[in-house]
């Protein structure tokens, strides 16, 4: 197994083998004591997902800092103005108490409370890349479970084609709200097998720790084959359908964003090419691979389909 | 108002000194891990931005001129249009060198069919001639009028380049329409000044 860290701790920060050591042997002294007396002990107690699942989907390539992966945000309800913005003002979003609805074309609608959600299937770590529609890229350790286990849950109908996700919009604490270059509320869309498919992750929690509000706490998508903007975040509807959901970005310009958004570097952005992706945290430029890397498992979703067509 | 000669000098320094606060910011944020988690794209914007801004402080002087009665400001322009272009042509070696790191193929690809970069670019050569007949000796040679002509293409090079932020962002238009706003003033307060020149030289003919 490869014990991955940040790469932006400075090298005093690290701390000496000597010293470590001794903190173990206090962990487990003070472990041993905590049992001892019947108590949890003290070693998993800022642990947020204790026991997780490592997932053989993850990929080996180094995940981007917690630091990079936290302030370097596209999540426009809190700001079109910068990729800080998020990070700056999120802060102020309530993700307690949350529920998520997951209602139309299924045998059992419900309304989960997020503490329900948590505890429809095992929790793993992801890691996935990321590719952005804007041309960068990050390496994310996710937590989460396969969005199917939530839409067995339901019950899908067999009339059911597509999956609407639709995302929180409170104009108190959101000030990207106010601005009218976007429908809101932010909503998304798959097709049922997309969002049935293994790789298609409910995260709701990041490098071990619970989803940072402008990740999208305290519930979001990720869909790894995808540019960024399919992958909602803060989700409190899951509908499913019969008919193609309208999409944010899509309605406001089709011809740039499209319903499937699968990464393509053969497929231009109108404004840019797709074709290199640059790396948070690398100087030179990557070539961008198909499907974000993710051929192998998702390219048959797509046969006989003209992705120059369907972009 | 009237500046001495000594004065003007002094001004003349310290504003030159002013003008280099964009890039002492840039240099103060890289030493202090300041650029953020995309630092080429950081110093790309901020270059850019930077770029358009003292373009439209160059096109403010004459205005200001004529509303103040100030017209020694007028000494002021040059070094202004050049500080224009040096962050113009930091801003194109940005996108040279970090972003593309000189893959001529893509460059050239961009430039052809990237509307917003195809405008970028045509705003860059177009500001070379103005930054190389800048000096005295330049505007002797071609002459005044033909001098006045040639900078004359500084307005269309503004519009182009707010063309290309405009088309450059995703949605939020907010600040390339707040230097489109500016930069309609500043033309529109010439516009104005010329066509009320034309009325009273009609006159003066009646």
């Amino acid at each position: 197994m490869l014990i991955k860290r940040p790469d932006d701790i400075p090298p005093s920060e690290i701390t000496p083998r000597k010293l470590f050591e001794q903190r173990r042997e206090f962990i487990k002294a003070a472990g041993g004591l905590a049992l001892a007396a019947g108590l949890p002990s003290l070693a998993w107690a800022r642990e947020a997902f204790p026991g997780l699942q490592k997932s053989a989907y993850s990929t080996l390539e180094p995940p981007n800092s917690f630091r990079d992966i936290t302030t370097y945000n596209n999540f426009v309800e809190f700001g079109f103005g910068g990729k800080s913005q998020p990070a700056e003002r999120a802060g102020a979003m309530k993700t307690r108490p949350w529920t998520v609805s997951i209602e139309g074309l299924v045998h059992k609608p419900r309304t989960f409370a997020i503490e329900d959600v948590l505890k429809v299937a095992p929790l793993e770590e992801r890691i996935y890349r990321l590719r952005c529609v804007e041309g960068w890229s990050l390496v994310v350790p996710w937590v989460g479970f396969p969005l199917a286990a939530l839409l067995r849950q339901v019950e899908p109908l067999g009339s059911a084609k597509f999956v609407e996700f639709v995302t929180h919009m409170d104009p108190a604490t959101m000030p990207g709200l106010r601005q009218p270059f976007l429908d809101w509320p932010y909503s998304e869309g798959l097709r049922l097998d997309e969002a049935l498919h293994p790789l298609t992750l409910m995260a709701v929690g990041l490098y071990g720790e619970e989803l940072p509000n402008q990740n999208g706490a305290p519930l979001r998508l990720v869909v790894p084959w995808k540019y960024g903007f399919k992958s909602g975040k803060s989700i409190v509807k899951i509908r499913l359908t019969d008919r193609q959901p309208q999409t944010t970005w899509n309605l406001a310009q089709p011809e740039e964003y499209g319903f499937y958004a699968n990464v393509n570097p053969d497929v231009s952005h109108p404004r840019w090419s797709q074709e290199k992706e640059r790396r948070i945290g690398e100087f030179f430029k990557r070539k961008t691979l198909p499907f974000n890397g993710y051929a192998e498992q998702v390219a048959q979703l797509y046969a006989g389909m003209d992705l120059r067509k369907f972009y | 108002m009237q500046p001495t000669s000594p004065q003007l000098t002094a001004l003349k320094a310290a504003l030159f000194a002013a003008c280099l606060w964009p890039l002492a910011q840039l240099g103060w944020l890289a030493w202090t891990d300041g650029l953020g988690a995309n630092p080429i794209e950081f110093i790309t914007r901020h270059l850019g931005t930077w770029t358009l801004s003292f373009l439209l402080i160059t096109l403010a002087v004459t205005p200001l001129r004529h509303l103040s009665g100030w017209h020694w400001l007028i000494r002021l322009r040059r070094m202004l249009g050049l500080y224009a272009f040096f962050y113009a042509a930091l801003h194109f070696l940005t996108y040279l060198w970090l972003d593309q790191f000189f893959d001529l193929a893509s460059i050239v690809k961009d430039i052809a069919k990237r509307p917003f970069i195809t405008a970028g670019f045509t705003a860059f050569l177009l500001l070379i001639p103005l930054a190389a007949t800048s000096n005295a000796a330049m505007v002797k040679r071609l002459g005044g009028r033909r001098w006045t002509q040639l900078h004359r293409s500084v307005y269309a090079i503004a519009i182009i380049g707010v063309v290309h932020y405009w088309w450059l962002v995703k949605k939020d238009i907010t600040l390339p329409l707040l230097y489109a706003v500016l930069l309609g003033a500043l033309l529109g307060f010439r516009a104005l000044r010329l066509a009320r020149e034309r009325q009273r030289q009609l006159s003066t003919y009646l």
